[in-house]
């Protein structure tokens, strides 16, 4: 029985529910180190019950590998549940704070594009407008990719956090 | 009533049954060892904690319980971390108390401190920081629990100084409460059905059997499936000795060192009922390769290793005793006549065997083969690893579970004298012996002081061959002969040696010596002894599927 050597490599959205104490997080991050996998992004945070917290872990990977690595997640003790979101129905959300040139000639076309992403304008400076624009996480690479061209000084997104829909 | 940390840890273990316990003291777990002063279970002062880890090991191995240790930190700390990874690779349970500086230095590269509990993440099943008194007693409870159930592993317990000696209310918890952690013992009964729908038709059919069926004590239930069904075995070498290698259907182990016989069925097999093994590189080889023609049941209470590196057709997630026994229930006969008798005919024409010509030097499979026959096949075999460690495997014929104590999955060398030890401990009742190289007893020899001061009748079997033979084997097939810094040439006295520290030491140089020697030291019954057999120097493990290569690459003796 040949086992495939073909890489299929995708993107993975993992969302693990564990018990709210330290050093549930180093577990977790060390199953995927381990093997080499780089995180692309991680959001941990409170949940409905207080002694629980979910973590959504977007990460690129071989689907052998990342199937096994939900099996490692899954006997951790402190693992209360691991769902892969990647096929479901979700509602996902993340957050970019974006700091981007903009002298007085260029900031009215900034302000319109932000508008249209209903962005926030968190600060304003004689050289740079900072913006934050909340959304699925596709409008967000939208949006970073339109501000690109003025001149992007700072970026910074939260990692998307991902529910099932009902 | 209150309690210091360190008596309620000492109170906790009793509650636990804890028989036996292995350590070294220090700096911050002298009031744990105040309390273990007048503690009502036996305390074995090893010489150093990589030993009290493997002793527990070997302790936990031989006797199904739960191996305790206790180190100090720091160095003490990390001195146990190589026999917490051989009992994390090979699922022994084991609880590791380490001693940690008092909660306010930690962080600080206070004197001897290092974060054990980070260093052992990935190399135990869960560990623990006691960060409060409160605490404790629920989380020994819960280590002992997650230690031994499920896939059993080592739980690391991290005990500040300062949690020690702080003082609560001793209660020891009557049951755990862990949301994340639901072992499965039984097995899903439409995949039971479908399993021996499978078998009924099989023409083909090999059991593989693992170091699980032994942990699950599935020993007897794997017996009768086999008397069930004739369906040929084959064992892991965790797996020696869950069905009598002397039986007719025993096709003995498989793998890089396995027989002929076993690899050959393995691969011609068009059905493969793996229980309680993982599918390990040293049995599959290349995997692109293994059982080309097979359809695979695989039984095991861990499903992350169902499908890890080879696809299985029916996974049936369980305790292997448990599902063995159901499928006993309905499980029926194959026929396989031909298959027994083209199995027969292998094992005819491809032998385990060496060059019985050679009168020269000893050989070192013939001293196994006599210890085998010496012993009547009824002592506890401990290997140490390399070449000493398949021939230990191949040429002992193992009919009993728990009598083959190895480190399989990560292959210390050092692991097996103090685990014999333990063993030796748990089962006063039968002889344990450690069949050694040269090289990997002198990496735990320190604790020949302990057999010798608790009166263990361990034997030591050196196989010495003035080499580290196994990598001079790979250096002789697949780097041009180029022995470096594989001879040891340069070694102790190894019957003085034994003296100094109180044992018995034979040197044995001649074929005529062996039976007399073994005989006189399984006379010997309070002292350990040391049989220094001075073995043929450049014997080779045949035979011997290359590392990452199929069956097909077979190497079976000596090339001309």
């Amino acid at each position: 029985m040949a086992s495939s050597n073909d890489k299929h490599i995708k993107q993975y959205v993992i969302s693990v529910k564990v018990e709210n104490r330290f050093g549930v997080l180093a577990r977790v991050a060390g199953l995927f180190s381990a093997r080499g996998y780089n995180i692309d992004s991680l959001a941990v945070s409170a949940t409905e019950q207080d002694d629980v917290s979910i973590m959504t872990i977007v990460v690129r990977g071989d689907d052998r590998v990342i199937e096994q690595v939900k099996k490692q997640l899954n006997k951790l003790i402190d693992i209360i549940k691991v769902s892969d979101h990647t096929e479901l129905p979700t509602v996902e959300r993340e957050f970019v704070l974006l700091k981007v040139n903009a002298l007085p000639s260029k900031r009215a076309e900034i302000y319109q594009l932000g508008e249209i992403f209903k962005a926030d304008i968190a600060d304003i400076s004689h050289k740079t407008i900072t913006l934050g624009v909340k959304g699925e996480p596709e409008n967000i690479d939208t949006f970073i990719e339109l501000m690109r061209p003025y001149g992007i000084k700072e970026l910074m997104r939260t990692g998307r956090v991902s529910l099932l829909k009902e | 009533m209150k309690m210091k940390g360190a008596e309620i840890l000492i109170e906790s273990l009793k509650k636990e049954n804890v028989e036996c316990m292995f350590g070294y003291p220090g700096g911050v777990v002298i009031p744990i060892f105040h309390y273990l002063f007048n503690a009502p279970f036996k305390f074995i002062l090893t010489r150093h904690e990589q030993g009290a880890v493997h002793a527990a090991d070997g302790y936990a191995r031989a006797s199904g319980k739960v191996g305790v240790a206790l180190a100090t930190s720091g160095p003490g700390a990390t001195n146990c971390v190589t026999g917490i990874a051989t009992a994390h690779l090979d699922s022994v349970p084991l609880v590791v108390f380490t001693g940690q500086v008092k909660r306010s230095q930690i962080g600080n590269d206070a004197f001897q401190e290092v974060d054990i509990t980070g260093i052992t993440r990935p190399i135990t099943k869960h560990n623990y920081l006691v960060q409060d008194i409160k605490d404790l007693a629920r989380i020994i409870k819960e280590a002992f629990y997650i230690a031994s159930t499920g896939r059993p592993g080592p739980v690391l317990i991290d005990v500040p100084v300062d949690v020690s000696n702080a003082e609560h209310k001793f209660s020891y918890p009557e049951a755990v409460h862990l949301r994340g952690y639901k072992p499965v013992y039984e097995g899903h009964s439409g995949q039971i059905k479908k399993a021996c729908d499978l078998i009924a038709s099989a023409k083909r059919p090999v059991i593989y059997a693992g170091g699980g069926v032994v942990i699950s004590n599935a020993s007897k239930e794997l017996r009768e499936f086999v008397r069930k069904t004739a369906i040929p075995v084959t064992t892991t070498l965790l797996g020696l000795g869950v069905f009598p290698e002397t039986d007719p259907l025993s096709l003995e182990m498989l793998g890089m060192h396995g027989t002929y016989y076993a690899n050959h069925a393995v691969n011609e097999s068009d059905l493969l009922i793996a229980v309680g093994a993982r599918f390990d590189d040293r049995v599959t080889g290349d995997i692109s390769e293994f059982i080309p023609h097979a359809k695979v049941i695989h039984i095991d209470i861990d499903p992350a290793s169902v499908s890890k590196t080879v696809p299985v057709d029916i996974p049936i997630v369980g305790d292997c005793k448990q599902v063995l026994a159901e499928m006993n229930q309905i499980v029926k006969q194959p026929k396989i006549e031909e298959w027994h008798a083209e199995i027969e005919k292998l094992k005819r024409e491809h032998p385990l065997t060496y060059d019985m010509t050679d009168k020269g030097m000893i050989k070192p499979q013939y001293v196994v083969e006599e210890i085998y026959r010496q012993t009547k096949g009824d002592a506890i075999i401990c290997t140490e690893v390399g070449q000493n460690q398949m021939w230990a495997a191949q040429f002992y014929k193992y009919t009993q579970p728990r009598s083959f104590i190895s480190s399989g999955g990560l292959g210390t060398m050092g692991y097996g004298f103090p685990a014999a030890i333990g063993a030796q401990l748990a089962r006063p009742d039968k002889r344990v012996i450690d069949i050694a190289g040269d090289g990997s007893i002198q990496m735990n020899i320190q604790e020949l002081i302990v057999a010798v001061q608790h009166r263990l009748p361990v034997i030591v079997a050196i196989l010495n061959n003035c080499f580290l033979g196994m990598v001079r084997q790979w250096q002789q097939l697949f780097y041009e002969k180029r022995y470096s810094h594989t001879c040891l040439n340069f070694a102790p006295d190894f019957v003085r040696l034994a003296e100094s520290y109180g044992a018995v030491g034979i040197r044995i140089e001649k074929y005529e010596e062996v039976i007399p020697a073994i005989r006189k030291a399984l006379e010997i019954t309070d002292k350990p002894v040391i049989l220094d057999f001075q073995v043929s120097r450049e014997e080779n493990v045949y035979p011997m599927i290359p590392g990452g290569k199929s069956f097909k690459e077979i190497i079976m003796r000596e090339l001309a």
